[in-house]
């Protein structure tokens, strides 16, 4: 029963209860007037002074009431209240109202507030410190991997990615023909780039390790393995694969709970050195191989001359013609053999290759600076500089060498001023450390050169001329007295300028970390699912766009420009992005060229539709595609299918007809439009990709009002866009 | 009667030595210069022994020990392989294709007439 209704009848119940009193009273009064007889008042008066008792009992015994319930009914009811709000903001405390007793119990129930309160600002200060710790450890991670010189690829069990580096993504994302393909991505699978039999054989072998070790009842989960494959662009990795582990594994492959639930690989490029020792090797084998011949021919001779004495005149020139021939082509070989493994010599010094220029500048920068602190001004300057030298050296000891000659002179020979050049002089580098003016003995300059390179500053064990030798080099001391200069003089291998320059991180911008990873992906299985009952929340998406150079695909426009990006658990991979100009010989049209700005030179060079179209086809892999009026641009895709041969058959959704789903009573679904009903700022409109971005954040804003109307699954949306795609047809 | 001894080689300063060898032990020796020579040579003049180096124009040694073990008629030939690789590998393949004795160049001359009297069981 309702407060309102106990009022209304406890008021009534204290109604009758004065009436029935008074009542009661009424009949005493007569009962004794009848006894009196007629001394008294008149009826009339009796009646009223009755009325005005009745009245006025009943006045007081609501007024009772109503403070009675004001006391104990109203004033609990508003204390439920305000407890009920405390359960939404804690910082709300009741008001102390009421009864004496109901007083008591609201501070009780306030301190029980403060409790909670301090326990709840407590939590939440644990869970900030947790949360930036958690972010440092994130930024640190980053960067860690970012600075990384081998590639890390982390992925689930189904070959999803969950994360990778700066590192993995350019060497891995190169397609077929070493340009950018984006084939590497967040959820994306990374059977893309390596051969799926190839990883699925690799993940036996550590489940396998897993398994043994469980048969030998030391319950072990380990093992890591390798294996050495090429990328689409050709490029030679060596993967090292070590399991990832977790408790919510396949059961059977299970070992004291744990079980793989994912894989890290680490990747190196192994093709320079793989390159380096296949040349080597043939070598080795050309000496060894191409010798046996001439060394045959070598020793059956002499052993003919030494064993027959009395051979014929001519017979024995025949023999020494044999000897002289063979010696000189193993000569010959012997000398191709040596002078194509000195490159290679020495290998286990971390040799690098720099161009002669830019370590001359290095070593300038290093000398000058050095002293300008300690306010002893050395001048150096750089001469001669034959900017097209290549030099393979140990850069470190190298430098290190300059510096600690250049400081020597300094100090012991007080020269101001030291010259660097570097010319080259054959298949040699002549590289020369020069001064004016003051000689030194060739004893004090052999010292120099042997002993162990130790500073005021620093000490090395090694000396200058050992690092030279390092690099296969020699250094020696000159002088030309007419120029009066002396010089240290350095002859080094030139070496070729190298194919595969280190490839640069390209940093990502200022306060903007990259998606690089996502771990919750680890909880993803492509196979339980059937795509249509999927979560909308759970699937990925490529949101694309397109310019092209008219309206009519049916006439001949085509496609110019595609720009994607991509959605991976309802995040939009701004880093991730798909953006290509396409040639095309159709004509631009004028009012094309207005919407876009896409011009006939821009197009000059950049690659036709057939090359681009596979691209795409790779970056859309395994998602759903995300499209505003997507019927128009499909339409312009599956145009080209035929010439192309690529079919774009995954399912596509159509923020266009979201939209219309979302907001049926709307008359406007254009882009604009739609992002500024849904609070989305639109920048960089009419590229494709920006066009591609805005779409994207749309989408992801529709989903959760979707989600509402209770369209959940790709089935659902892909139904509902039916109907309103029909309807609006019927219209 | 003398034996007689194939050399087949296409390197004229080996063969320059082997030969003189031989025939000062007493051989009847002939010489092919390449694979087509050698296999026209063991078929025309039936030679006791045939040295056979594997690396030579026109056909090499393998095929050429392949041809001759194909046909009965010159089942009683020796062939003596010669080689300047000297792999594991190429060795067991020349026997495996019926050489019935393998020598790997640098040889010394006493060893290669050992091996000669051996195989035509002198």
């Amino acid at each position: 029963m309702k407060a309102s209704h106990k009022r209304v009848l406890a008021a009534a119940a204290v109604c009758l209860l004065v009436l029935g009193l008074v009542v009661a009273t009424a009949a005493l009064m007569l009962a004794g007037e009848a006894d009196a007889g007629g001394n008294g008042r008149s009826t009339e008066e009796r009646m009223v002074a009755l009325g005005a008792l009745v009245l006025a009992a009943c006045a007081l015994s609501c007024w009772g009431v109503y403070r009675l319930d004001a006391l104990y009914a109203g004033a609990p009811l508003r204390m439920a209240e305000e407890l009920k709000a405390t359960l939404a903001h804690s910082g709300l405390r009741l008001a102390e109202q009421g009864a004496s007793e109901l007083r008591l119990l609201a501070q009780a129930a306030n301190q029980l507030l403060d409790v909670r309160e301090a326990r709840e600002n407590d939590v939440a200060e644990r869970i900030r410190e947790a949360r930036a710790s958690l972010e440092e450890e994130r930024s640190r991670l980053a960067a860690l991997m970012a600075d990384l010189s081998q590639s890390v690829v982390v992925c689930n069990l189904d070959g999803r990615v969950l994360l990778y580096n700066q590192r993995a993504k350019q060497e891995l994302s190169a397609g077929p023909d070493g340009r950018n393909a984006e084939l590497l991505g967040l959820g994306r699978s990374i059977y893309t780039v390596f051969d799926r039999a190839l990883i699925g054989h690799a993940l036996e072998r550590l489940q396998q390790a897993s398994s043994e070790g469980a048969a030998v009842d030391s319950p072990k989960l380990v093992g890591s393995t390798q294996f050495v494959t090429a990328t689409p662009a050709g490029r030679l990795l060596r993967a090292h694969m070590s399991p990832v582990l977790g408790g919510d594994g396949p059961h059977h492959a299970q070992v004291g709970g744990l079980s793989v639930t994912g894989f890290v690989l680490v990747l190196e490029d192994v093709t320079s050195s793989n390159e380096r020792h296949a040349r080597r090797d043939a070598l080795i084998q050309s000496l060894i191989e191409g010798g046996r011949g001439p060394l045959g021919s070598l020793r059956a001779a002499g052993e003919m001359l030494s064993d027959v004495p009395d051979m014929a005149v001519e017979q024995r020139d025949r023999f020494l013609h044999v000897i002289r021939d063979e010696a000189n082509a193993l000569s010959a070989q012997f000398e191709k053999a040596a002078s194509a493994f000195s490159n290679d010599l020495r290998e286990r010094w971390l040799l690098e290759e720099i161009l002669g220029g830019e370590l001359l500048a290095v070593a300038a920068r290093g000398i000058g600076e050095r002293r300008a602190s300690e306010r002893r001004a050395l001048a150096v300057k750089t001469e001669n500089v034959d900017e097209d030298v290549w030099l393979r050296v140990d850069t470190f000891g190298l430098l290190q060498a300059l510096r600690y000659l250049a400081l020597r002179l300094q100090d012991e020979y007080q020269v101001r001023e030291v010259r660097l050049s570097l010319m080259r002089s054959g298949h040699l580098a002549q590289f020369d450390l020069s001064w004016l003016g003051t000689f030194m003995n060739n004893e004090t300059a052999m010292s120099w050169l042997q002993d162990p390179m130790t500073t005021a500053s620093e000490s090395s064990p090694l000396s200058v001329s050992d690092v030279i030798e390092r690099c296969n080099g020699d250094i020696w001391f000159q002088r030309e007295r007419v120029s009066h200069r002396a010089f240290f003089r350095t002859m080094l291998p030139a070496a070729a300028a190298p194919k595969d320059l280190p490839r640069a991180i390209i940093a990502a911008a200022e306060g903007e970390r990259p998606e690089f990873y996502d771990f919750d992906l680890f909880n993803w299985s492509a196979a339980s699912h059937e795509l249509d009952d999927r979560p909308l929340a759970e699937l990925s998406y490529t949101v694309f766009d397109t310019e092209t150079t008219g309206l009519q695909p049916s006439q001949g426009d085509e496609i110019i420009q595609i720009g994607a990006t991509r959605i991976v658990n309802r995040r939009l991979l701004r880093h991730e992005c798909f953006d290509q100009l396409i040639n095309s010989r159709c004509r631009l049209s004028p009012q094309s060229i207005e919407v876009h700005g896409i011009t006939r030179e821009l197009l000059v060079g950049q690659p036709t539709i057939d090359i681009v179209l596979p691209k795409f086809q790779a970056f859309c892999a395994d998602t759903v595609l995300v499209g505003h009026n997507a019927a128009f641009d499909m339409r312009f895709l599956q145009l080209k299918e035929e010439q192309t041969g690529v079919r774009f058959d995954q399912p596509v959704l159509d923020t266009l007809l979201l939209s219309a789903i979302l907001h049926p009573n709307q008359t406007a679904h254009r882009l604009e439009a739609i992002a500024e009903r849904l609070g989305v700022s639109v920048f960089g409109r009419h590229t494709a990709l920006g066009d591609a971005v805005v779409t994207g954040e749309v989408f992801l804003k529709m989903l959760p009002l979707l989600a509402e109307m209770g369209i959940k699954t790709l089935r659902q949306a892909r139904e509902a866009s039916q109907r309103t795609y029909l309807a609006r047809l019927k219209y | 009667m003398s034996k007689k001894i194939l050399i087949a080689d296409d390197e004229q300063n080996i063969v320059i030595s082997i030969e003189f060898l031989l025939r000062r032990e007493g051989f009847e020796v002939l010489v092919a210069g390449d694979g087509e020579e050698a296999l026209a040579k063991v078929r025309g003049e039936r030679p006791d022994l045939v040295l056979l180096d594997v690396m030579m124009p026109k056909m090499n040694g393998f095929d050429v020990c392949q041809a001759l073990r194909a046909d009965p008629d010159l089942a009683g030939t020796r062939i003596l392989m010669l080689t300047a690789k000297g792999r594991d590998t190429e060795v067991s393949k020349g026997l495996g294709l019926g050489a019935d004795g393998y020598m790997t160049k640098p040889f010394s001359t006493k060893e290669l007439l050992a091996e000669v009297r051996k195989l035509l069981g002198m």
